[in-house]
C-alpha cells in the first residue's frame, strides 16, 4: 500500500504526527526560538533567497546532473537507473545544501562563530567551507573513531580553517560528536549558530535542513521529465539522520512515486551490530527530538555499527517515522558486505566511486532493478563521492596503499 | 504538602537557606551510594538530588558524564533506583529529588514512574531535557500524585518563559547559574542579580541556584541571593577523587550557606 497525500508538517510545536518536538536543556530554548523566527524571515526575505540562489549556482554548481547509469542498468538487465550527482557538489556531497543555507542564516542572525557535529566529515568539510565563504570562525567536533576512520576529512576542515575538536567519550561516533557540539552550543549559545547537519534534533532543525535539502528533489523531479517524459517508479536513497533522502523524497511526496530509505545493516540485523533503527528500534527521546531509536528496556542509548561512518547512528529524522507510520516510504537495510559490493560496482561498471553511505542506496538499487522489468524508471540519490572511503575500503580489503 | 516543600518552609520561617547536594546514582555502586546518602543528610544536606545514569547526558559537563559512565556500568539504570530509594527511606527521610534526562523516563513510562517513585517515597524529578511546553501529560500527572516538577530557568530565559516555567514548578524553582553544562567554572554574568530578581518578582516559590557551585565561597555568594544552593560536580569529584577528605568538604559547603 502507497499513499500519496502528505500534510505539509510539521506542526506548530516541530511535530510530524507523534515525532519530533524540542527536547532540550532550557539554555537553548530561547535560541531555538530566535533560530524558528529568523528562519522564518528568510524564507519571505528575497535578497536572501536571490543570494542563496545565486549561490546555489555559482558556488555548488547546481543544479548537480541526473545522469542515466547505461553501464549499470545493462549489466543488471533490468529497470533504469538513473542517479542524481549530488557527489559532484562543491565538497562532494550533499551536505553543502544545508552548510551554506545555515552559515548565510546564521550570518544574518550576527552570529559570529559556527559549530558542527560531523560523522563521515561531509558535514562537517561543508560547514568549515559554508564558515570561510560567509566569514564566520567554525570549530567541529568529530568522534575519535571517526576521525581515524575518515583522516582525509580531518585535514580538509582544517585547510579550511576550522578547528577541529576530537570527541573520545561514549562511543566516539557522531551521537557523542553531537553531545559535545550541543554542550558548547549551551555554552556559547549567544555568540554561535549550531550548523546541525541532518532532519534531526529539536525544531525547527527537522523542517530547515529538509527546506534547504529539498532543491535535490525539485531538480530531479523536472530532470527525470525531461528525460523521460514521465515520473520515475522508485526514488531510492541511503537514511542516516535522513537528509539526502527527505531533500530527494520530499518534492515527490504527493506523486505516485513509490520511494524506499536505505538504513546501515551493518553485520546484519541479528549480530545487534548495525544501525537499522526501524528493523531494531523503538520509540524514544534522543539529542532534541522523539523518534525512532536504537535503545535498551532502560532508555539508554545502544552502540551502532555500520562500514560508513555518516550512517552510523543511533536515531534518525522524524519526519522518517512519521512517512513510515503513513505508509508513504518503505525502509530497508543494507550490509555492510552489500555496501561495498556496490561500491565495487558502480565504480567498475560507471567510473563513479561512490561514498560508502550513497552505496548503500545502490546495493539497494541493484536488488530492485533486477526483480523489475526494463520500462521501469529508479532514481537513486548518489549523495557524495567516495574518495574520502578509499582508504578505509582498501583497510578492509587488506591493501596496503 | 510532602518532604520538599515542608522542608523549605521551615527553612523559610527560621530564615535559613537549603543545602541541595546532588550526586550520582550507582557511582559506583550503591551500597557506596547508600553511604554517601547517609552521610550528606548527617551533614545538613536539605534537600538531596540522586542523578539517574544516561548514556548521553548533553547537559553534563565531564565529572558528571564519567560518574555516569561508572553508574551504568554498574548496572544501576531507573529500574533499580527507584526501589532503592525505598530501601534507603528505612534509614532517612531527607527529601530525595531524582535528577534525569527524559529518555529513561518516557521509557519506564511517565504515570507508572510517577506512581512508583512516590510509592517508593522519592518525592519530585528535575528533567533537564523536558522543557514545561513538552512535559504538559507529565505536570498533570504530578500535580494528581503530589509529586514535585522542577524545571530550570536558564540566564537566556526570557520574560515570557520565566513566567511559564515558575508555574510548572512545584517544590522549587531550578535556577542555572551559568550559560553552560554542569561543573563549568562559575561566573556570573552581569545581569545575573537584575535577571534572579525579575525571577523572584514572577514567583514566591523557592528559588534554588546551581551549575558551576564548586567552593564554600561560591556556596556562601549564591545564598545571599537564593533560597537554596545545589552543588553536584564538586561533590561527585569529592567523593571519587578524594573520598576520606569529602565529610569536610561537605561540611565546609553547609557552614558557608
Amino acid at each position: 500500500m502507497w499513499r500519496i497525500t502528505i500534510k505539509k508538517l510539521p506542526d506548530k510545536k516541530g511535530y510530524f504526527g507523534q515525532y519530533g518536538g524540542r527536547f532540550v536543556p532550557e539554555t537553548l530554548m530561547p535560541a531555538l526560538q530566535e533560530l524558528e523566527a529568523a528562519y522564518s524571515k528568510t524564507q519571505k526575505d528575497k535578497s536572501f533567497q536571490r543570494e542563496l540562489k545565486y549561490l546555489q549556482e555559482t558556488y555548488i554548481g547546481r543544479p548537480t546532473p541526473l545522469y542515466f547509469a547505461r553501464r549499470l542498468t545493462k549489466h543488471l538487465g533490468g529497470a533504469k537507473i538513473y542517479l542524481k550527482r549530488e557527489d559532484l557538489a562543491h565538497t562532494g556531497a550533499h551536505k553543502i545544501n544545508n552548510a551554506l543555507g545555515q552559515a548565510l542564516l546564521a550570518k544574518k542572525m550576527g552570529k559570529k562563530r559556527l559549530i558542527a557535529e560531523t560523522g563521515a566529515g561531509q558535514h562537517g568539510v561543508a560547514t568549515a567551507t559554508g564558515a570561510s565563504l560567509v566569514g564566520l570562525e567554525c570549530e567541529i567536533y568529530m568522534g575519535s573513531e571517526d576521525v581515524q576512520r575518515q583522516s582525509l576529512n580531518v585535514f580538509r576542515m582544517k585547510l579550511l580553517g576550522a578547528k577541529v575538536n576530537e570527541v573520545n567519550i561514549g562511543s566516539r561516533t557522531l551521537k557523542d560528536a553531537i553531545n559535545e557540539a550541543l554542550r558548547d552550543w549551551t555554552t556559547n549559545v549567544r555568540t554561535t549558530h549550531y550548523v546541525m547537519g541532518t532532519v534531526f534534533g529539536p525544531h525547527p532543525f527537522p523542517m530547515l535542513v529538509r527546506d534547504f535539502q529539498s532543491i535535490i528533489g525539485r531538480e530531479a523531479r523536472k530532470q527525470i521529465i525531461k528525460a523521460e517524459g514521465k515520473l520515475p517508479d522508485y526514488l531510492i536513497a541511503c537514511v542516516g539522520g535522513g537528509s539526502n533522502a527527505i531533500g530527494l523524497f520530499y518534492e515527490f511526496l504527493n506523486d505516485a512515486v513509490k520511494m524506499v530509505g536505505v538504513e546501515a545493516g551493518g553485520r546484519g540485523i541479528e549480530t545487534g551490530e548495525h544501525a537499522a533503527r526501524f528493523a531494531g528500534g523503538s520509540i524514544g527521546v534522543f539529542q532534541g527530538c522523539k523518534s525512532y531509536l536504537l535503545q535498551d528496556d532502560d532508555g539508554n542509548v545502544l552502540g551502532t555499527h555500520s562500514v560508513s561512518a555518516g550512517l552510523d547512528y543511533a536515531s534518525i529524522g522524524p519526519e522518517h517515522p512519521y512517512l513510515r507510520d503513513m505508509k508513504r516510504v518503505q525502509y530497508t537495510y543494507a550490509t555492510d558486505s552489500e555496501a561495498l559490493s556496490a561500491f565495487e560496482l558502480l565504480s567498475e561498471t560507471e567510473g563513479i566511486i561512490p561514498a560508502l553511505e550513497s552505496a548503500h542506496a545502490i546495493a539497494e538499487a541493484v536488488k530492485l532493478a533486477t526483480e523489475l522489468p526494463k520500462n521501469k524508471i529508479l532514481v537513486v540519490n548518489l549523495s557524495g563521492r567516495g574518495d574520502k572511503d578509499v582508504q578505509q575500503v582498501a583497510r578492509i580489503k587488506g591493501i596496503e596503499l | 504538602m510532602n518532604r520538599i516543600e515542608t522542608t523549605l518552609n521551615r527553612l523559610k520561617a527560621d530564615n535559613k537557606k537549603a543545602f541541595i547536594p546532588y550526586i550520582m546514582a550507582g557511582d559506583p555502586d550503591l551500597e557506596k551510594t547508600m553511604e554517601h546518602v547517609m552521610l550528606l543528610a548527617e551533614c545538613g544536606a536539605d534537600i538531596i538530588e540522586l542523578g539517574v545514569p544516561f548514556s548521553d547526558p548533553l547537559a553534563d559537563g565531564p565529572t558528571i558524564q564519567r560518574a555516569a559512565e561508572r553508574a551504568l556500568k554498574a548496572g544501576v539504570t531507573l529500574k533499580r533506583i527507584i526501589p532503592f530509594v525505598k530501601k534507603l527511606r528505612q534509614r532517612t527521610q531527607v527529601p530525595i529529588v531524582l535528577m534525569t534526562y527524559y529518555n529513561p523516563v518516557f521509557k519506564y513510562g511517565e504515570d507508572a514512574f510517577i506512581k512508583d517513585s512516590v510509592k517508593a517515597g522519592i518525592d519530585g524529578v528535575i528533567i533537564p531535557d523536558l522543557p514545561p511546553e513538552e512535559g504538559e501529560d507529565f505536570i498533570k500527572l504530578s500535580r494528581a500524585a503530589k509529586f514535585c516538577t522542577i524545571f530550570l530557568i536558564a540566564p537566556t530565559s526570557t520574560k515570557e518563559r520565566i513566567e511559564q516555567i515558575v508555574s510548572a514548578c512545584t517544590g522549587f524553582v531550578y535556577y542555572v547559574s551559568i550559560t553552560g553544562i554542569t561543573g563549568s567554572k562559575l561566573m556570573f554574568e552581569k545581569t545575573f542579580k537584575s535577571h534572579i530578581a525579575s525571577v523572584k518578582k514572577s514567583t514566591d516559590k523557592p528559588i534554588a541556584v546551581g551549575f558551576g557551585v564548586s567552593t564554600p565561597e561560591d556556596a556562601k555568594m549564591v545564598s545571599q541571593i537564593a533560597d537554596g544552593v545545589i552543588v553536584g560536580s564538586a561533590i561527585v569529584k569529592k567523593f571519587y577523587e578524594h573520598p576520606a577528605g569529602a565529610k569536610e568538604f561537605i561540611r565546609k559547603l553547609r557552614e558557608a550557606i
